[in-house]
């Protein structure tokens, strides 16, 4: 019972390292934590359903809802976020602005599609596998096998590709990078992109496996990835993945044995405590501020 | 260029002047006009949203506090009115305490919990500290829900009674209700304002122009950090125990991230540090639902939008302006504080250049 709890927390929490990734990904760059995340995220799983309901395919469906999140995802930078670093704002001021997209597209979602859930279908065939006592589904091993291959295609453009290059390089030392001729507003879209298609794929798993879809569901998926992105360590890959496996397995264990009503705040409670007493998560880098 | 902006500022530039000159008159006018609205028998429903009006200035005026004068974004007030609404209901309905009495104990047990969520400020910053107050907010939610002998959980508390005042009941209907809000509100606004000049108010200040400069300047940064989240929390607690009694029925739902944006919506379209935008801010995100019910679902939007284009475009809010000091300030010693891309040791050079010079 606690190991099949363990292994259905495991694949939630595949699902929550993709999620945080996307904060991971923003803050390296900009030192900014993009509260709009978890709008975008559930932007992503509504607007897959919507393209599954017109009919034309599973596979396109899925495809053009992925990269349409992608290009929210850029949108919300250069609307909001790219007129504020030109004004050179203070750092409150883009948290704020963050805030209010999130609203912004979570109250339109609200209003364009309603409140209620509505069902998603499955993406992967029904059934399961038995190992060692322990039941998969398909869509649970399917869920995994799809986070991680992601997660692997992530660490390899981000290490190993010249865009990967220039976006670290860019986390490391902005103006630094723009100065050897990096177009780094491009680079900011890119990461935005990025974060918006992960978000995305994560929205249309966790949907299917929950088997349904609705407006306001990033708010509690948002927060808890950026949990797992903290206890990691935000702004490292390896750090959000850890992070994300850790919050889900935590989640699932409390909800098993202290009541399913502590299941969403399993996430803050990891949060605070880590947040309080190692700030720099797992795996970040010990942040120096001069003055 | 530069005319075309001298011609745009002048509108501006003289608001400040008008408050400064007639801004007793304006609010003795308004105060007079409020204590007399009762008695326009206005009905009910907009009594109700006035009440409203006046709770969500209040819960903008603690806000205030944290992000207006010491520069900490709180997202989780709504947790500090749930504490105050629920400490108050529960001790006037189960125990028959006097209501006075427990919207002053719930507004010490909100200011406790400021206070713990004061604490982390020792550690952290800015967003940081931001999502510690989110993550705040939620847990009561779930303490709410899981706490069910004593706060009913999800099926929430029903018949909340109305306080009472020598024997009358203050309602919605006789006035009451209204009365007590005002009353809340005009003890917080002059809180708030004999704040602003004392050393707390003025270190408060000192905190959200430079962090690092205050340090330097011996301000116990982590106390008055703390007694922000204290004042902000014992504010929103007292709001929250009338807030209770206006709704009649309170569960977990009433006090969700909404909330706690909607209030930082109220500080942020009126100008954080400011009190009278406080009052124009919970004036329009209150009444602007209201109206806009034609527009249905998207009328929620607006907050949102709110955020983002205010600080786009106005980040001092509708009515904030610079700082109209009677006290003489050379120019050099302002950009001293509002450059934030000049690095401190950039900062420290050019004052201690400027000090050599004056000697």
């Amino acid at each position: 019972m606690i190991i099949q709890q363990i292994f259905n927390g495991l694949t939630l929490g595949m699902t929550y390292a993709l999620i945080a990734v996307g904060y991971s990904l923003v803050f390296g760059i900009l030192r900014l934590v993009n509260f709009s995340h978890g709008s975008v995220y559930a932007f992503g799983a509504n607007i897959v359903l919507y393209l599954i309901s017109l009919k034309f395919g599973l596979g396109p469906a899925i495809l053009i809802g992925i990269l349409l999140t992608g290009v929210l995802g850029v949108l919300v930078d250069k609307t909001a976020l790219e007129p504020l670093r030109k004004q050179k704002a203070e750092p409150v001021a883009s948290l704020i602005t963050t805030i209010g997209i999130s609203n912004i597209i979570v109250n339109l979602l609200t209003a364009l599609l309603g409140s209620q859930k509505r069902a998603f279908p499955s993406l992967f065939p029904a059934g399961d596998i038995l190992v060692l006592g322990i039941k998969f589904t398909y869509t649970q091993v399917g869920m995994f096998v799809v986070s991680l291959l992601l997660m692997l295609i992530l660490l390899l453009i981000v290490n190993k590709t010249t865009i990967g290059l220039t976006m670290r390089a860019s986390e490391q030392n902005i103006k630094a990078a723009q100065l050897m001729g990096i177009n780094v507003n491009f680079v900011i879209s890119f990461t935005f992109f990025l974060s918006g298609l992960s978000a995305a794929i994560a929205g249309a798993l966790v949907s299917s496996y929950y088997g349904m879809t609705y407006a306001s569901m990033g708010y509690m998926a948002g927060l808890k990835a950026f949990a797992a992105a903290v206890l990691g360590g935000i702004g490292s890959l390896p750090g959000s993945l850890l992070g994300g496996l850790i919050v889900g397995v935590t989640e699932s264990l409390a909800a098993t044995i202290l009541g399913s009503e502590f299941r969403d705040s399993m996430a803050f409670i990891i949060l605070i405590i880590v947040l309080i007493i190692m700030p720099n998560g797992l795996f970040g880098a010990k942040s120096i501020k001069k003055v | 260029m530069e005319t075309e902006q001298n011609t745009k500022t002048k509108f501006s530039d003289m608001l400040p002047i008008l408050f400064h000159k007639y801004g007793w008159f304006m609010v003795g006018g308004i105060v007079l006009l409020l204590l007399a609205l009762p008695l326009l028998n206005l009905n009910s429903y907009l009594m109700n949203i006035l009440v409203k009006v006046g709770i969500y200035t209040t819960l903008g005026l603690g806000l205030n506090v944290l992000v207006g004068y010491t520069g900490l974004v709180s997202l989780g007030q709504a947790g500090f009115v749930a504490i105050g609404a629920y400490t108050t209901t529960i001790l006037t309905k189960q125990f028959g305490v006097n209501f006075f009495l427990a919207a002053l104990l719930g507004a010490f047990l909100a200011g406790f919990f400021g206070l713990l969520i004061g604490l982390p400020s020792l550690r952290l910053k800015g967003t940081y500290l931001s999502i510690i107050t989110l993550g705040f907010g939620e847990i009561i939610r779930t303490i709410i829900i899981v706490w069910q002998p004593v706060t009913n959980g999800p099926m929430g508390i029903r018949n909340i009674p109305s306080p009472e005042l020598f024997g009358t009941k203050l309602t919605l209907y006789n006035g009451g209700l209204f009365y007590l809000v005002l009353a809340l509100l005009i003890l917080v606004t002059l809180f708030c304002q004999l704040l602003i000049n004392t050393k707390t108010g003025r270190a408060m200040r000192a905190i959200k122009g430079d962090e690092t400069a205050a340090i330097m300047m011996g301000v116990n940064v982590t106390y008055y950090k703390i007694a922000a989240f204290i004042i902000a929390a014992v504010i929103s607690g007292l709001a929250g125990s009338i807030f209770a009694t206006q709704l009649g029925y309170i569960d977990q739902n009433t006090f969700t991230f909404d909330m706690s944006t909607i209030i930082l919506s109220i500080v942020i379209m009126g100008g954080m540090g400011t009190i009278r935008g406080m009052f124009v801010g919970a004036l329009i995100l209150v009444v602007f639902p209201e109206i806009a019910r034609p527009l249905m679902d998207y009328r929620f939007v607006f907050y949102g939008l709110v955020l983002v284009l205010m600080m786009r475009f106005r980040p001092q809010g509708l009515l904030g302006w610079k700082d109209t000091a009677p006290y003489p300030v050379s120019k050099n010693a302002f950009n001293l504080f509002t450059e934030n891309k000049v690095s401190f040791s950039k900062k420290l050079k050019r004052a201690l250049h400027s000090e050599t010079r004056t000697e």
